[in-house]
C-alpha cells in the first residue's frame, strides 16, 4: 500500500547541510504494523515526516519514491497534499497532553474533524464519533464524550487522539513514539488498541519508536535504522528472533531485563565502538577532590516519618470548602547510608513530591525527616546556610530544564562551589569543573559552551557533575533518565552506579520502569495514591512481593521476550 | 577548536544571520542609526544653533525648502517667522525628544522589571499589591499622569525651579505611564520560569532570593522585555509629542518634535507648509523605523512566529 523506495532526506542550515535519512526503502500493507526503531538521531521521524509531506522548511527530499496506493505523493500540489492528508493518511503525536484542544470537549473536536471530511449531518456526526469511542474502548461513550479533554487521563486521550485519527478512515496511520508519554500498563492497553484496529480495520501503521519492547510486543515487520540508514529490515519476528546484524542484537540487550541483575548497563554499540570519551587523567583530580571531602565512609542515612503532604484545593463555590489534595499520606521511609533505595509507583503516586519534600522544595504537613539522627528541616525551616543544603543534591527529570540556558556550563558546574564556600579561589573553581566533567564523561571544551549545544544525555551528565560539585552525601534522582533513550540511559545509569559506588553516595532513586529500578537499587519501596504499599530488600521484592499492587505492577510490566535469548 | 573572539562569535550567531535576511529590518536599523546619530552630534553636524538667537536674522523668515522655488541653499528644510534653519530646530528638537524618551524607558524599566520580578518571584501580598497599583496606573490615560504630575510639581516646587525641572517632570510622567508593561510582561515570563528545574535547583541549593532573581531568572526573560523596551521606545517618543504638542511638557524656548509641530500648527492654513510637515514626517519615519526594529526583535525571541 504504501511504498518508500530509496527515501533521501537532506536539511540545510546556515553551517551547511546534513542527511538525516539516506536511502532507505520501506513497504506498509494493509492491517500491517511497521516498526522503525533507532536511537535519536536515526532519522524516524523524519521519515515520518516525509510520508506526511511535513518536512520543517529546512529539509528537502533529494531523491526517493514516495507512493500510496497509486498516488505520488511526491508529485501532489500543496492543496492536494492538504487534502490527503487526515483523509487518507493520519498521525498520532507522542504527547496527548498537547494533541488535544484543551478548550474543547471531546465531542466538539471529534465532530469538527468528521464534518470536515465528510458531508454528513451533525446528528450523523454526533453518531459516528459515540461509535468510534465505543470502538476504542471508552466505557459508557455516550455520556463520556461531552468531557474535556483534562477530564481523562493520559492512557484515555492518547486513545482520543487515536479515535480522531480513524475519524476519516485513513488507510495509514503514522504513530510517532505514541507510547512513550504513558505508564507501562496504559502502554499495554494502548498498543493493544493498535494491534486491534489494524488486524479489524485494515489500517496500515508505521509506528515510531526508540522502544525495541514495543516493537516487540506488537509491530509485524521492524526496520532497525541508525544514522539515517537502514541497518536491517524484515518480519519482526525473525529480526529480533535472529538478528542477523551485530548493531541490531546490541540494540535488544540494551533493554534492561527484568528477570535478573546486571553489573552494568549495556549499551547498544558493536564490539569495537568506543563507550565514553574522557581521560582518566583529567578526572583523577575530581575524584581525589570528592574523596577528600566526604571521607571514603558511606553517605547519610535519611529517615522519614509519617511525612505528610497536602496540596491546597480549589474552592467549590464561594463558600465551599477547600477540597485538599494529600499527595503523601504518613510515609515513612529509611534509606541505609552508601545505598540505593528505589522508589517507584504510577504518575501521580507522589514520588517526586516526596523527593521534593527532602529538597525542601515541597512543604510536608505532618512528619520529621532525619539526615543521619539529625533532625533535617522542612521546607520553611531550613534555613539558606543549613549544612543539609550542601549534603543533599537532586538530578532532575528533565535535562533540558535542569540548566539555566543562559549561562556557561563551567559558570554553572562553579556556582556550588562557590556559593558552599567549598573553593575560594575562581581559577580553582574552573579547574576543578573541567576535571568533573572529564569524571562524568564529557571533554574539557564542554565548559565554554551553553546548555542548549549539548544533547540530553549530554546534558544530565552536567547535570550530575553539578550536584557532585557540592560533594553531596544523599543524591535525590528524578526519574533522570526517562527523558532519553535507551542507549543514553544507559551510559547515565552507569554513569551513576560507579559514583555512587566508588563515593558511597546515599541515593533515592525514583523511576516508574521496574527492570531499571532492580538493576539500580538495593532496597525498594512502592508507592501509590500517596501511600506507601511495600518496602524492602530489592532481590526479595522481585523474588515475589508481598503487597497486591506490587504484583500487579509487577505483573503489568512488559517483560520483553525475543524470539532467542537476547545478547 | 580554535579560539573565537566575540565580536567573531556574535557575527555567527542566529540573531545576525536572520538580520541579514530581513530588509525591513536592515532599513529601519539604518534609519534609525541616521536618526540617532543626527541628533547625538546635533551641535556639531547642524548648519546653525536654533537656540542662539542672536545668529539669525528676520530677513531670512520663512523661507521655503532649497529645492522650492525660492528657496536659500543655506537652509535646506527652510526657515521658520524668525528665520530659524529648520533641519537644526529638528535634529536639536529630536536630540531633545530621543534623550527624555530614552531616559523615561530607562527609569520605566528598572522600575518596572525591578517590580515585576520581584512581584512574580515573591507572589502572595506582594505580588496583588504591585499588581494593583499597575492596574490603576493602567486606568488612567499617561497624559492625565503627566497633568497630575506637572500639577503637583507646580504647586510644590517655586516657579523658576518648576521650570528648570520641567525635563524631569515630562520624563517621570512617561516613566510612570510605561512602567506597568514592563512589571506585568516580566512577572508573567518568572512564573513561568520559576517552574522550571533550574530555579528549583538554585532554591533547593539555598541560594540568595536577589541572586536568583537577578542572575537566574532574569537573563532568561529578557528577550520579550528587550521587545517592549524598543516598541515602548517609540511610544515614549510618540508621548513626549503628544505632551509638548499639547503644551503640557516642554517651553517654547526648548523647543522638542512635539514644540516643533505645534509652533507648524499656526503656519498649516497660510501657506508655509514646510513649518509643520517636516518635523512631522520626521517623526513619523523615527517612530516607524522603531516600531519595525521591534517587531524584528520580537520575531528574533518567539521562534514560534519565525
Amino acid at each position: 500500500m504504501l511504498k518508500v523506495d530509496g527515501l533521501s532526506v537532506l536539511f540545510r542550515h546556515r553551517h551547511g547541510a546534513t542527511t538525516a535519512v539516506e536511502d532507505v526503502s520501506l513497504d506498509v500493507a494493509r492491517g500491517e504494523i511497521h516498526g522503525l526503531v533507532g536511537e535519536s538521531g536515526a532519522g524516524k521521524s523524519t521519515i515520518g515526516a516525509a510520508v506526511m509531506g511535513l518536512l520543517p522548511a529546512a529539509g528537502e527530499i533529494t531523491s526517493g519514491a514516495l507512493t500510496l496506493g497509486d498516488t505520488d505523493l511526491r508529485a501532489l500540489s500543496p492543496v492536494e497534499a492538504h487534502r490527503l492528508r487526515g483523509k487518507r493518511i493520519s498521525m498520532i503525536f507522542q504527547d496527548p497532553q498537547t494533541s488535544l484542544n484543551p478548550l474543547m470537549t471531546v465531542e466538539a473536536q471529534l465532530v469538527e474533524t468528521l464534518l470536515a471530511h465528510e458531508d454528513i449531518s451533525v446528528d450523523e456526526a454526533r453518531a459516528r464519533a459515540i461509535a468510534l469511542l465505543d470502538e476504542i474502548g471508552i466505557a459508557d461513550a455516550a455520556t463520556r464524550i461531552r468531557a474535556w479533554p483534562h477530564q481523562f487521563s493520559g492512557g484515555m486521550r492518547q486513545r482520543v487522539v487515536i479515535a480522531l485519527a480513524l475519524c476519516t478512515n485513513p488507510e495509514l496511520i503514522i504513530a510517532d513514539e505514541p507510547t512513550t508519554a504513558l505508564d507501562v500498563a496504559v502502554q499495554a492497553q494502548v498498543l493493544d488498541l493498535i494491534r486491534r484496529l489494524a488486524t479489524k480495520r485494515g489500517v496500515g501503521f508505521i509506528l515510531i519508536t526508540h522502544d525495541i519492547g514495543v516493537i516487540a510486543q506488537v509491530s509485524d515487520r521492524v526496520t532497525v535504522l541508525r544514522g539515517g540508514r537502514v541497518v536491517e529490515q524484515g518480519p519482526t519476528p525473525r529480526v529480533l528472533g535472529q538478528p542477523g546484524q551485530p548493531y541490531t542484537k546490541a540494540l535488544m540487550a540494551a533493554v534492561p531485563p527484568l528477570d535478573r541483575r546486571l553489573d552494568r548497563f549495556r549499551l547498544p554499540r558493536v564490539e569495537g565502538e568506543r563507550e565514553v570519551p574522557g581521560s582518566a587523567d583529567a578526572a583523577r583530580e575530581a575524584e581525589d577532590w570528592l574523596m577528600a571531602g566526604t571521607g571514603t565512609g558511606p553517605g547519610p542515612a535519611l529517615e522519614m516519618s509519617d511525612v505528610t503532604v497536602r496540596f491546597r484545593g480549589e474552592r467549590r463555590g464561594i463558600f465551599g470548602a477547600r477540597e485538599n489534595f494529600t499527595a503523601l499520606d504518613t510515609v515513612s521511609l529509611s534509606v541505609r547510608p552508601g545505598t540505593v533505595m528505589g522508589l517507584v509507583g504510577e504518575s501521580g503516586s507522589g514520588k517526586s513530591t516526596l523527593a521534593k519534600v527532602v529538597a525542601a522544595l515541597v512543604r510536608p504537613a505532618e512528619g520529621e525527616m532525619r539526615l543521619d539522627g539529625a533532625v533535617l528541616p522542612p521546607m520553611g525551616a531550613r534555613r539558606r546556610s543549613d549544612p543539609s543544603r550542601r549534603i543533599v543534591q537532586m538530578v532532575f527529570q528533565d535535562p533540558y530544564s535542569s540548566l539555566n540556558s543562559r549561562h556557561r556550563v563551567i559558570d554553572i558546574l562553579g556556582e556550588p562551589l562557590w556559593l558552599y564556600g567549598l573553593e575560594r579561589d575562581a581559577g580553582r573553581r574552573a579547574r576543578l569543573a573541567r576535571a568533573m566533567l572529564a569524571l562524568v564523561g564529557l571533554d574539557a571544551t564542554a565548559a565554554e559552551r551553553h546548555p542548549h549545544q549539548f544533547s540530553g544525555g549530554q546534558r544530565q551528565r552536567i547535570a550530575v557533575a553539578r550536584a557532585l560539585l557540592s560533594r553531596p552525601g544523599l543524591l535525590l534522582c528524578d526519574e533522570p533518565t526517562s527523558a532519553l533513550d535507551v542507549s543514553i540511559q544507559a551510559q547515565i545509569l552507569n554513569l551513576l552506579k560507579d559514583l555512587q559506588a566508588r563515593f558511597g553516595l546515599t541515593t533515592l532513586f525514583i523511576s516508574h520502569d521496574l527492570a531499571v529500578v532492580r538493576q539500580m537499587s538495593e532496597d525498594i519501596a512502592v508507592l501509590k495514591d500517596g501511600r506507601l504499599v511495600e518496602t524492602g530488600p530489592s532481590e526479595t521484592f522481585f523474588a515475589g512481593p508481598a503487597a497486591q499492587y506490587s504484583r500487579d505492577l509487577l505483573a503489568q510490566t512488559p517483560a520483553v521476550r525475543f524470539g532467542m535469548e537476547a545478547g | 577548536m580554535p579560539e573565537r573572539g566575540r565580536l567573531a562569535r556574535l557575527m555567527r550567531s542566529e540573531g545576525v544571520w536572520l538580520f541579514s535576511r530581513s530588509p525591513a529590518a536592515i532599513l529601519a536599523a539604518i534609519v534609525t542609526v541616521l536618526i540617532v546619530a543626527g541628533a547625538l552630534m546635533a551641535p556639531w553636524i547642524a548648519p546653525t544653533n536654533p537656540y542662539d538667537l542672536a545668529s539669525f536674522s528676520l530677513f531670512d523668515g520663512l523661507l521655503p525648502p532649497a529645492w522650492e522655488e525660492g528657496g536659500d541653499p543655506r537652509f535646506l528644510l527652510g526657515t521658520d517667522d524668525q528665520g530659524r534653519d529648520m533641519l537644526s530646530a529638528i535634529l536639536y528638537g529630536a536630540r531633545l525628544s530621543l534623550s527624555i524618551a530614552a531616559m523615561a524607558m530607562a527609569v520605566a524599566l528598572v522600575l518596572g522589571v525591578g517590580l515585576g520580578l520581584a512581584a512574580g518571584y515573591l507572589g502572595g501580598r506582594f505580588d496583588a499589591v504591585v499588581m494593583r497599583i499597575a492596574d490603576v496606573q493602567l486606568a488612567l490615560p499617561a497624559i492625565l499622569t503627566a497633568l497630575l504630575i506637572d500639577g503637583i510639581s507646580r504647586g510644590l516646587l517655586p516657579r523658576d525651579l518648576h521650570d528648570d525641572l520641567r525635563i524631569a517632570v515630562i520624563t517621570l510622567a512617561i516613566a510612570l505611564s510605561l512602567w506597568v508593561n514592563f512589571a506585568r510582561t516580566a512577572r508573567a515570563s518568572v512564573f513561568v520560569e520559576r517552574q522550571k528545574d533550574y530555579v528549583q535547583a538554585a532554591i533547593m541549593m539555598g541560594q540568595h532570593p536577589l541572586r536568583i532573581m537577578a542572575r537566574h531568572i532574569l537573563p532568561n526573560i529578557v528577550g520579550p522585555l528587550l521587545v517592549i523596551a524598543t516598541v515602548d521606545l517609540a511610544s515614549a517618543i510618540l508621548l513626549e509629542a503628544t505632551l509638548s504638542f499639547l503644551g503640557v511638557g516642554l517651553p517654547a524656548d526648548s523647543p522638542s518634535l512635539g514644540t516643533l509641530i505645534r509652533i507648524g500648527m499656526q503656519y498649516l492654513l497660510s501657506g508655509e507648509w514646510w513649518i509643520l510637515w517636516m518635523p512631522t514626517v520626521f517623526l513619523v519615519v523615527l517612530v516607524v523605523a522603531i516600531n519595525l526594529l521591534g517587531d524584528f526583535l520580537r520575531d528574533l525571541f518567539n521562534p514560534s512566529l519565525r
